[in-house]
């Protein structure tokens, strides 16, 4: 039954990102992200972090991709096509992807993995509160400024400046 | 039909990011660029998760809190300087927006 959901979850995610690469319509695109996150929350209960799947949905689903659309529907693009290939491109994704299958077989060959764990209910919120604001209480209170400093940025960003003859 | 065990999620997670960068690569609107870089961020999440599930510990979780943060904050910023660019150049396809060329 965990295969099914696994097989499941992945063609949901990795449908979803094709669609979101070779949309030419940016608000379809939107859509299958969102499609795929959708996949990616399945993912992450199966990997028995159910906390962490509902906020993924939250933040990125609720208000990251909601934010993507508005934008979209703010600056009214017109619709793409995808670019020509050239031959150079075509010669550095071949060398990429060589690349990334011998990155992937030498880790097959190496590296020892861990074996399954026990399906169980995860870990618990009271788990997370306590990593958070024992261990990783300088990451929270650094991250907290950050925000700040971002809320600031995207105040001053969106400022219309005017002109300094105006000013006079 | 073998466990769905470690390797099966780093896969799924390399075939995620590959996605991703090539969305980053091959399209032209910014904000389809744009996407793709999310792409790319939940795909190092999914193996940060996975990880952290397949070694009993709970440290790639709260790496994955942080992540959610920053992409978040991320997304905000660069949507606001894409917005801002629109209004000086009135475009958002990135073949248009070379006035930085020679």
């Amino acid at each position: 039954m965990s295969h099914l959901l696994f097989y499941t979850f992945t063609f949901l995610t990795l449908g979803g990102a094709v669609l979101v690469v070779v949309n030419k319509n940016a608000v379809n695109a939107a859509m299958f992200l969102l499609v795929s996150l959708v996949g990616v929350a399945g993912l992450f209960v199966l990997l028995d972090a159910a906390l962490l799947a509902f906020v993924l949905l939250l933040v990125y689903a609720g208000a990251v991709v909601a934010l993507f659309l508005f934008i979209i529907m703010l600056l009214d693009t017109t619709p793409d096509a995808l670019k020509p290939f050239k031959k150079s491109t075509i010669a550095a994704a071949t060398l990429g992807g060589a690349l990334l299958v011998v990155g992937v077989l030498s880790l097959y060959h190496r590296a020892e993995f861990p074996a399954a764990a026990a399906p169980g209910a995860g870990p618990s919120l009271k788990a997370y509160a306590e990593q958070l604001f024992t261990t990783y209480l300088l990451p929270v209170q650094v991250v907290g400024f950050m925000l700040l400093v971002a809320m600031l940025g995207v105040i001053v960003l969106s400022k219309k400046f005017a002109d300094p003859e105006d000013a006079k | 039909m073998t466990d769905i065990g470690l390797n099966q999620y780093l896969h799924l997670s390399a075939l995620l990011f590959a996605l991703g960068f090539f969305g980053v690569l091959l399209r032209k609107n910014t904000l389809v660029i744009y996407m793709g870089l999310e792409l790319m961020l939940i795909a190092s999440t999914l193996a940060l998760v996975a990880f952290s599930h397949f070694n009993g510990t709970l440290d790639g979780n709260i790496f994955v809190f942080f992540i959610l943060t920053i992409a978040a904050a991320e997304v905000a910023v660069g949507l606001a300087i894409i917005v801002a660019l629109f209004r000086q150049r009135h475009t958002v396809q990135v073949e248009e927006l070379n006035h930085l060329k020679h």
